[in-house]
């Protein structure tokens, strides 16, 4: 089914400038490699090689983080909102 | 240049303070174009630590909607050095998630705190000037 995909800025000039695209998929994983299908810049940038999530974004479904649900597992529903943020992260190291 | 209103800037440095003595983070939001900062998200750390900071995810979430809902964005990120200058660390460059962004330092190594504006672009650092507006 599909689902609203939001993207973050880095992400949209890969999509044609848009902020939010509709993928289809029944998990948060599967909604992401049909962004992948349709946008195959953003190959890399979302999931990794090995089919993980990127450390360096955070993945949500609604308003949770999935890495605190059953990560790219997911279960999307009917309206459900998949939102990709980059990773804010740094320090005086 | 980074432009401030007077309340973004005083809520940004009271939180690094109100951190210490671990590392504090927040988030800007406004105008991409102006590159005026007219919100400013205090978040949490969920590092935890004096070194490093990680912005609370879902924090994250709420000020980009909310940013959004009032027709700005997210324009950058802010987080204290406890002890050492403002100026971006290794850590800082290599984690820079958005080239659009402002990425702002506030030491807290002196007497007074110290805030500084950095662009990170590609891995390389240049800074820009940091004005506060009383509106």
């Amino acid at each position: 089914m599909p689902v609203e995909v939001r993207l973050p800025t880095v992400l949209r000039q890969h999509a044609g400038g848009q902020a939010s695209v509709q993928a289809n998929g029944g998990t948060v994983g599967e909604v992401l490699e049909d962004l992948v299908r349709q946008f195959p810049a953003t190959r890399g940038q979302v999931i990794t090689e090995d089919g993980t999530l990127h450390k360096f974004v955070n993945v949500y479904l609604n308003d949770d983080d999935v890495r605190y649900l059953d990560k790219l597992d997911t279960k999307v529903g009917d309206g459900s909102v998949v939102s990709i943020l980059p990773a804010v992260a740094g320090g005086a190291g | 240049m980074l432009r401030l209103t007077r309340p973004v800037y005083e809520r940004m440095v009271g939180h690094c303070l109100d951190g210490l003595p671990l590392e504090a983070c927040g988030l800007l939001g406004g105008e991409p174009s102006t590159a005026k900062a007219t919100l400013c998200y205090p978040t949490d750390n969920v590092a935890a630590s004096a070194r490093l900071y990680t912005v609370d995810p879902r924090q994250h979430l709420l000020a980009d909607r909310d940013a959004e809902a009032r027709g700005l964005e997210i324009i950058g990120v802010f987080h204290s050095h406890t002890h050492t200058e403002a100026f971006p660390s290794p850590t800082d460059v290599a984690q820079a998630p958005d080239p659009s962004w402002h990425y702002v330092v506030v030491s807290l190594r002196d007497l007074g705190p110290v805030t500084r504006s950095f662009l990170i672009v590609d891995g390389k650092v240049s800074e820009e000037p940091v004005v506060v507006e009383d509106r």
